[in-house]
C-alpha cells in the first residue's frame, strides 16, 4: 500500500505517463486515476500531472478542480495524504485552494519550454525531504500560465514558514513573484511544482536525472510514516 | 417555455498584472491610436436558463460565478443583466 501512487488522467493530462515511469523508476507502483471516478482506489498518495486539462478552458485548472476524482483527493490531502501537482497540476492545487495563489499568465506572454536551473528551498515536504536545503537542479520547464501570484501578505507568510519549495536561479522565466517555482501547504503534504521533474528521470530522455528525488522522497517519507 | 438570459463578467482584480491588456494597448500604440492610459481584458458569459430563474437558482448562479467562472483570489465577477423573455 506505502508504494501505490495514483496518477490522475483528465481530459488533456499530457504528462501521465512519465509521471508513472517516474513513479515506477523510484521504486513505486503508479496506479492510474480517471478524472471522471467518485472514488478513489488504495493509493497513499497522488499525483496531479502536467497537461492541458479540459483545453485549460475557462482558466487553466478551473474545470479540473471540479472533476468527480478530486472530491476525495482534496479530503485526503486534507488528512496529510501527499500529494504533488506538476504544472497543470499546480494550477489544479491553487483553484482547488489546496495551495494559496494562483498562476497566471507568463509576463512576457509566450510559453518558454527549456531546460531550467532551479534550487530547493525546503527539504520539509513529502516530496523534497531526499534533497539537500539549496540543492541547484536543472529539470525542464514547459509552461504558458506558470507565473505565480498571491498577495505581498501571503508571500511573505509563504517565505517566512519555509513554504516556498522551490525558486527559479536566473533570470525569471516567467515573471513569478519571488521567482517561486514550488509551494507547499502548512503540513508539507502537498506540493506545487511548475516544472517537470518527471522529465528528469532517465540520461536517454531527460536532461539530466535531478526529478527522480522527488519521487524517491515521497516512498521514503510514506515508509516512515507507516 | 419561459427562459432568462443571464450576462456574466469577470475581469481580474485590479491589483492584479494583465499582460494580455497591457499587449493590446501596446498593438493601439502602433497602429497610431495615442493616449490610451490602460487597457484591461475580461471574459464575458451569457447564460440561456430555461425555466423559471427563482431566487434559489439564482443564489446557486451567483455561488458558481464565484468559484468557477471566476478565480476569486485574481479575479472578480458581475452579473451584468437578467433579462426575462416569454
Amino acid at each position: 500500500m506505502t508504494s501505490r501512487i495514483g496518477v490522475v488522467t483528465f481530459p488533456g493530462s499530457l504528462d501521465d505517463r512519465d509521471a508513472a515511469r517516474a513513479i515506477r523508476a523510484a521504486g513505486g507502483d503508479p496506479i492510474a486515476l480517471w478524472h471522471g471516478d467518485a472514488d478513489l482506489p488504495d493509493v497513499a498518495a497522488v499525483i496531479l500531472p502536467g497537461g492541458f486539462s479540459y483545453g485549460d478552458y475557462l482558466r487553466c485548472g478551473a474545470i479540473a478542480r471540479f472533476a468527480p476524482i478530486m472530491e476525495q483527493i482534496v479530503a485526503r490531502a486534507n488528512d496529510g495524504m501527499p500529494v504533488l501537482g506538476i504544472c497543470n497540476g499546480f494550477q489544479i492545487l491553487c483553484e482547488s485552494h489546496l495551495l494559496p495563489g494562483a498562476l497566471t499568465r507568463n509576463d512576457h506572454l509566450h510559453f518558454i519550454c527549456r531546460d531550467q536551473k532551479v534550487r530547493i528551498e525546503s527539504t520539509h515536504t513529502a516530496w523534497t525531504a531526499d534533497f539537500t536545503a539549496g540543492q541547484e537542479i536543472v529539470i525542464p520547464l514547459k509552461n504558458g500560465e506558470g507565473g505565480y501570484i498571491a498577495d505581498d501578505a501571503t508571500l511573505n507568510m509563504l517565505e517566512a514558514e519555509g513554504r516556498v519549495v522551490a525558486t527559479y536561479v536566473g533570470p525569471n522565466p516567467n515573471g513569478s513573484r519571488r521567482a517561486i517555482a514550488g509551494i507547499t501547504n502548512a503540513r508539507g503534504n502537498v506540493v506545487g511544482l511548475m516544472p517537470h521533474p518527471e522529465h528528469a528521470i532517465d540520461a536517454l530522455t531527460g536532461p539530466t536525472t535531478d526529478g527522480l528525488p522527488f519521487f524517491t522522497s515521497v516512498l521514503t517519507s510514506l515508509l516512515a510514516s507507516r | 417555455m419561459s427562459e432568462t438570459r443571464v450576462v456574466v463578467e469577470v475581469m481580474l482584480k485590479p491589483e492584479i498584472l494583465d499582460p494580455q491588456g497591457r499587449a493590446v494597448k501596446g498593438a493601439f500604440a502602433r497602429l497610431g491610436f495615442e493616449g490610451v492610459a490602460d487597457i484591461r481584458q475580461g471574459k464575458r458569459f451569457e447564460l440561456t436558463i430555461e425555466g423559471e430563474l427563482t431566487a434559489d437558482r439564482m443564489a446557486a448562479l451567483e455561488t458558481l460565478a464565484g468559484t468557477l467562472l471566476c478565480n476569486p483570489v485574481i479575479e472578480d465577477y458581475r452579473i451584468v443583466s437578467v433579462e426575462g423573455a416569454a
